[in-house]
């Protein structure tokens, strides 16, 4: 029902991950996508100079379900268990927007003409906010896949940039889901137990404690942000009822008129304001705190190696005590071990980068929220000054 | 009261209807009389008190039948407290036969008076008989006209100020500093200062409204009494909402104030001037809500509002028909805007306390991240959210006071102006009702002509002359009263428009400084989150 196409330098300005690769061998973006009742159909398109693959550009549709199993297949793999693997975007939530239009279908009697033209914009315009930041979620995805040396030669990844037919993913059932709710109860119990576990390398001990406490506060945060957007959005939904209510005495004199246009003004301001504020701070909040749960991820994952490289150096020393064996033994404690050092290095590579991107990111999302805030408040007083003036001369 | 409006449904006549009200109300008002005469002849002293106690009650009656049925109860008083008056009455007729003679003697009850009080003072307005009464109608609009004209000097400033508390526990009260400044020569002084508490405004209003609402004068409305926020101030609590609650009702007092003394006629009033600037005021005892007064006052809308509800007025004059139906409307507008910007003002102070608690939460974020820019850039992110907090409640509270509290005048306000039209339809109801008794009582004198009964006759012949001058006043007061309210919706119009833009200028003012202080803060921010490396 609703298709969008937007200007994919606006999109990429809006983007809260960074690339910092600025790699042009492998260029992806999702320039337009449809949304019909639920599922949302984005459209994948891939620019590339690669010769794995088979054209230089192409498109294909994709769905939310296809992104979960891409991620899933990423998150699966034994090789990448070195590497932050970048967070699965959230499910598309349209029951805000939809909430609203069933409130304005049940008071489409009460309400006047007016009234109703300018809540169905309202709903239209929430809805279109909504559907953009799926599709830009969906989007970095996918970009920080593409920007990583080692994603973005996969091969699954490849097949979902590059397969035109139906992936046709079948949905987990229940058996599936319930077994990934089981692994994810037995993981946080795991790490509890791993935090315990003595850390050698100080780089690590110092990543793991930064990375746990920083979790929990950039949650807080990013809760506590979405509640101050929502409350500015209240305050803009006041001002429209205001203006509403306003109109209605316009008939009488020519000051109301005029008090309705600036009192208008200043709530399509104050919601500007509010989305913006939404989209910059509270997206990248969000965001962030999916990317340390991934952090926190590849940390599990190394110490449970540690945990694992620790038991076969017992197992070899018991194998070798009881003296038999003790080949497979060792051969198991090389494996463990070769695998520890493996995820170490690859580890801390990541970590780094991690903090890099992320204070990048931060960085640019800030500024970008400042001089837009700048901006509309720099509006507002323009506008607000031109009715003082227009109300002190009648 | 319901048992009024069960007789409303079961009578067939309105006229039946409003003498059985009529009876109930004597009944009551006797009653009432009563209990008051014994509890405030204790609580003050001297006769001219009790007399004065009386004079309230009549000047608190609003319905015309009232006032010519309480002639009979205040007659018998002026000639010396009467022991019991009869309390129980066979014939409603005889009743208003009664009535109808007693007021030819007695006209105090017919003017604005000068309430209750020791006032020495003797004004223009004072009550005098029925002959000059036609002068006090006729005089008071060409006064007024002259107002009209020098209201281009109108210097008046008055201030309600320093709330202090006096005395402890229940009988706690905030007492309020009214500092008037002025160039007007009816005020003796340039600048009086006295302390005044909410009862003396209560006070002032009921006096103000029981002299002129009659007349078709649009008194403002005193600011309403809240038994919950007087309660948690009298009990001593200190904290942000009985603050909040004194601060509010000193802020009502003030424009309360400064829209009384707006009025040209009321500026004039003695009792006006009396409150403004003498040092010492008799306590208004009446506007205790279970005073005598006070249940009277309840018996006397609750007969309001049946009135309302069987006049038939025939309107011969579209423009107050016309006028009333845009009162209507305007009253559902505001009342629905009013509405909006409370919710405004709530939300816009949560607003405030969710940005604090980001705040907070920010510094704790930046406190734990460990690139020292972005730790200092986030801290500082902490800082402006929390000035941008101190803004949003400040901005509430300009929400509140400039628009909010507006508006809510302004609803309270069209309220006394339906009271008006309500007045000008009861003076219809008034002079209808004195044709009719005319018409009777010609009739009457017919009859007699026939039964050759000379004394009568001449009895008849003298009825027939004072009702035909009843109904010539009652068509003057109606003329009068319509001319009035014609003046005062236009000048209630005219002060509506400049009242609104002056606040809406004032309020688009600070938003606009609002938004200022935003840019202020967010530059400031810029270099910091440009800093991050």
């Amino acid at each position: 029902m609703t298709s969008i196409s937007e200007d994919s330098d606006k999109e990429k300005v809006r983007s809260v991950s960074v690339d910092l690769n600025n790699d042009a061998s492998l260029v992806i973006d999702i320039p337009d996508a449809l949304c019909e009742r639920d599922k949302v159909k984005f459209t994948v398109h891939t620019k590339t100079t690669l010769s794995s693959f088979q054209k230089p550009e192409f498109s294909v549709p994709r769905q939310h379900e296809e992104f979960i199993w891409l991620h899933d297949t990423i998150v699966e793999t034994e090789e990448y268990a070195g590497l932050i693997i970048p967070p699965a975007p959230p499910k598309p939530d349209f029951e805000g927007p939809r909430e609203k239009m069933h409130k304005l279908g049940e008071g489409e009697s009460s309400m006047t003409k007016e009234e109703y033209a300018k809540m169905k914009q309202e709903l239209e315009a929430e809805y279109l906010a909504v559907f953009k930041k799926t599709v830009q979620v969906h989007e970095v995805f996918l970009q920080r896949l593409s920007s990583h040396p080692i994603f973005r030669k996969d091969r699954n990844f490849q097949i979902f940039l590059e397969y035109d037919q139906d992936l046709s993913v079948r949905r987990k059932n229940a058996k599936e889901m319930f077994g990934g709710f089981f692994k994810n109860m037995v993981k946080s119990a795991d790490e509890v137990l791993i935090s315990g576990v003595k850390e050698v390398d100080e780089f690590f001990e110092q990543e793991k404690t930064f990375l746990l406490d920083y979790s929990s506060k950039i949650k807080d945060a990013s809760a506590k942000a979405e509640k101050m957007t929502r409350s500015h959005k209240n305050v803009a939904d006041d001002y429209n009822h205001i203006s509403g209510a306003l109109n209605s005495t316009a008939a009488d004199n020519n000051t109301a008129f005029k008090k309705t246009i600036s009192v208008c003004v200043l709530q399509k301001l104050e919601d500007r304001v509010a989305s913006d504020q939404e989209l910059k701070l509270t997206e990248l909040l969000r965001y962030y705190t999916r990317d340390i749960q991934a952090a926190k991820d590849l940390l599990y994952r190394r110490a449970r190696a540690l945990a694992d490289n620790e038991n076969s150096n017992k197992a070899l020393d018991k194998a070798r005590l009881k003296g038999k064996d003790i080949a497979q033994a060792e051969e198991n404690q090389k494996q463990c071990l070769q695998k520890f050092d493996k995820l170490s290095e690859s580890g801390k590579k990541e970590l780094t980068s991690f903090k890099a991107r992320r204070v990048v990111a931060f960085r640019k999302n800030l500024i970008e929220m400042t001089e837009l805030e700048i901006k509309h408040a720099k509006n507002s007083v323009s506008l607000l000054q031109g009715s003082i003036e227009i109300l002190n001369s009648n | 009261m319901s048992c009024m409006k069960r007789l409303c449904h079961e009578t067939r006549s309105h006229d039946r209807l409003r003498r059985t009200l009529a009876v109930c109300l004597r009944l009551s008002r006797r009653l009432l009389l009563k209990m008051s005469e014994e509890r405030d002849a204790a609580a003050l002293s001297g006769s001219a008190q009790t007399e004065g106690e009386e004079d309230l009650f009549v000047s608190a009656m609003e319905s015309p039948e009232a006032a010519r049925l309480s002639a009979e109860d205040i007659s018998p008083s002026s000639n010396g407290p009467k022991a019991e008056p009869m309390l129980l009455d066979d014939d409603p007729d005889d009743l208003f036969a009664e009535a109808t003679e007693e007021v030819s003697l007695d006209s105090p009850e017919r003017q604005p008076i000068l309430s209750d009080g020791p006032s020495p003072v003797i004004t223009p307005v004072t009550p005098v008989m029925i002959s000059s009464r036609a002068d006090v109608f006729d005089r008071s609009p060409d006064q007024d006209e002259d107002e009209e004209e020098n209201r281009d000097t109108f210097d008046i400033q008055i201030s309600v100020s320093d709330p202090e508390k006096v005395g402890d526990g229940m009988n706690a009260y905030m007492v309020y500093k009214v500092l008037t400044k002025t160039s007007l020569s009816i005020f003796s002084r340039d600048e009086v200062c006295v302390k005044r508490r909410f009862s003396d405004f209560l006070g002032l209003h009921s006096k103000l409204a029981s002299k002129y609402m009659h007349m078709g004068y649009i008194v403002p409305p005193a600011p309403e009494k809240s038994i919950v926020g007087m309660t948690k101030v009298k009990v001593g609590k200190e904290d942000l909402s009985s603050v909040e609650f004194v601060e509010k009702r000193r802020s009502a007092l003030e424009r309360y104030l400064l829209r009384t003394v707006k009025h040209p006629a009321l500026l004039k009033d003695p009792d006006v001037l009396q409150f403004l600037e003498s040092s010492e005021l008799p306590r208004a005892v009446s506007t205790q809500a279970l005073s005598g007064a006070g249940i009277l006052r309840m018996v006397n809308k609750a007969a309001d509002a049946v009135n309302k509800m069987t006049i038939k007025m025939n309107e011969s004059d579209a423009w107050f028909e016309e006028k009333q139906q845009q009162f209507e409307n305007l009253d559902v507008q505001l009342r629905k805007l009013h509405a909006s910007v409370e919710s405004l003002v709530c939300h816009r102070k949560e607003l405030s306390v969710n940005t604090a608690s980001f705040a907070k939460s920010a510094a704790m974020l930046g406190n734990s991240e460990d690139h020292t820019a972005l730790s200092r850039a986030l801290s500082q992110l902490a800082e402006v959210e929390e000035k941008i907090d101190q803004l949003h409640q400040d901005q509430a509270c300009a929400d509140f006071y400039l628009i909010s509290e507006l508006l809510g005048d302004y609803v309270r306000l069209i309220t006394a102006v339906k009271g008006v039209f309500d007045q000008r339809m009861k003076t219809w109801a008034k002079c209808q009702d004195a044709q009719v008794m005319l018409q009777r009582k010609r009739e009457a004198e017919a009859k007699l002509q026939h039964a050759n009964k000379p004394d009568k006759l001449q009895q008849a012949k003298d009825e027939i002359r004072e009702w035909e001058g009843k109904v010539q006043q009652g068509e003057r007061d109606f003329e009068q009263i319509s001319k009035n309210i014609r003046r005062e919706v236009g000048r209630f119009e005219k002060d509506r428009v400049k009242d609104f833009r002056v606040v809406i200028i004032k309020y688009l003012e600070s938003l606009v400084h609002t938004q200022q202080q935003m840019i202020k803060y967010w530059e400031a921010f810029l270099p910091e989150a440009k800093a991050i490396a």
